[in-house]
């Protein structure tokens, strides 16, 4: 394949951007990694997702791809014969996209953000909602290794992310993620046995230390 | 051939974009219709046991929920007349615009739901939304797809069967020549495409049903 010029505007902690790491570690592809000052952003950044002016933003041979779910199908598409993260098949690529959009609106949503932002009654109602969740992807799951099967797939790449938020959120809400879903501790990691998933998330202590930044900055308690 | 089932909701903009994919591709389907909300049809909810809402898409007995999941699955099975680009730089920007449209127009229920300063808020936020959606979604394009309509038109057709609706409602219009020339020009092309002219929602009807969650949020309002 010729040289391709991929560039990825990033946070470290973002689960969002890694998310994108991940596939193009899956996929062996060579890229610039960037790292955004959220509160300076760059004129590139400004430049390549107007609309948004979030990270991530892939840029490919100059073109902007915004939108993390957006852009884990672009490299799926871009890259397809190295570690396939969609099936071929119609129907499982709708039940893939469908449990993509489940975590993305319920674990990655305004609603399970309250288990770290909020306390008392509202933090133990995101709390329970937040366990649901989960177990609704453990029952997904099933006794498959990975959501994709034999190997990562799409709702693998869009998940596993938030497992390098997981102790902040035991932290702050005072339970214990492994106690409510084995299963799916056990899947985040087999997960992180495969280099692509272990090298492109940081360590849980670090995203704890970032949430405690941010609880600071913010005034929550 | 397998069969397809659609369970809807008349006023849905949700079933209602799956309703003109299967009709823009000629597919035959059967519709159910589901009376929401406090009367879901057990079929529904054994179909949909995660979020339990229309619409659900059921083909040769297997279920798909989530309008753009749908929309996507329906475009594969079913490739004539496409939603999507072939290209896969061109498919992620149509996708960008079908979720970006699709998240901008929940919030945009706002000038309908809420009153005095706070209605006056969310229309100014609305002529940020559509403006930027104008300027850099659709551009000097016919239809956000291109010459044809695609998955981002379905998702924006809200407007010519739920928006324009509230505004006659609240007394407000968004869309003028003056004030969106081009999503203006976007409407009348999409609202007078034979498969969208001879599928939208009975206009009449919409208002009535709008009229009386006006008061359902004015007395909520009222009373909290």
């Amino acid at each position: 394949m010729a040289d391709e010029d991929v560039v990825l505007l990033d946070f470290w902690p973002s689960p969002f951007g890694m998310r994108v790491r991940i596939a193009l570690a899956e996929k062996e592809i060579k890229y610039e990694y960037k790292e955004e000052d959220l509160r300076n952003k760059s004129d590139l950044l400004r430049k390549m997702n107007p609309i948004h002016k979030k990270i991530p933003v892939l840029i490919h041979n100059g073109k902007p791809v915004c939108e993390s779910l957006v852009q884990v199908q672009y490299i799926d598409e871009i890259w397809p014969h190295k570690s396939p993260l969609l099936p071929t098949d119609p129907y499982q690529r709708a039940i893939a996209r469908f449990w993509g959009d489940f975590v993305e609106k319920k674990i990655y949503g305004l609603e399970s953000g309250k288990v770290w932002t909020t306390k008392g009654e509202e933090q133990e109602a995101a709390k329970k909602e937040f366990i649901e969740c989960l177990k609704l992807l453990e029952g997904e799951l099933g006794n498959k290794a990975y959501f994709g099967g034999e190997n990562l797939g799409y709702v693998d790449v869009v998940l596993v992310p938030f497992y390098s938020w997981f102790y902040a959120y035991e932290k702050c809400g005072n339970f214990s993620i492994e106690t409510e879903c084995p299963k799916l501790i056990a899947w985040a990691k087999r997960c992180m046995e495969k280099d692509s998933v272990s090298k492109s998330l940081p360590d849980q202590d670090k995203i704890y230390d970032y949430v405690f930044h941010l609880k600071k900055v913010f005034g929550i308690e | 051939m397998d069969e397809v089932k659609l369970f809807g909701f008349w006023a849905s903009p949700f079933s209602r974009r799956v309703i003109w994919a299967l009709k823009l591709k000629g597919v035959e389907y059967e519709y159910i219709e589901e009376d929401l909300p406090y009367n879901k049809s057990d079929l529904l909810l054994q179909y949909n046991p995660v979020h339990k809402k229309i619409p659900v898409l059921v083909h040769g007995g297997k279920p798909i929920a989530e309008s753009l999941v749908i929309l996507e699955y329906i475009d594969e099975v079913w490739p004539h007349n496409p939603l999507l680009p072939k290209d896969a730089y061109e498919r992620s920007v149509a996708r960008f615009w079908a979720k970006f449209i699709e998240e901008k127009t929940q919030p945009m229920w706002d000038f309908f739901r809420k009153f005095g300063e706070e209605q006056q808020k969310a229309i100014e936020n609305n002529y940020e939304i559509l403006r930027t959606i104008e300027e850099h979604g659709l551009g000097d394009k016919k239809f956000f797809g291109g010459d044809q309509i695609g998955i981002a038109d379905l998702v924006f057709g809200m407007v010519i069967h739920m928006l324009a609706p509230m505004e006659e409602v609240v007394g407000y219009k968004f869309i003028k020549a003056d004030s969106f020339p081009r999503l203006h020009a976007w409407v009348k092309h999409f609202s007078e495409h034979p498969v969208i002219k001879d599928n939208v929602p009975d206009y009449t009807k919409v208002v009535d049903f709008l009229k009386i969650r006006r008061e359902f949020y004015r007395n909520s309002q009222q009373n909290s």
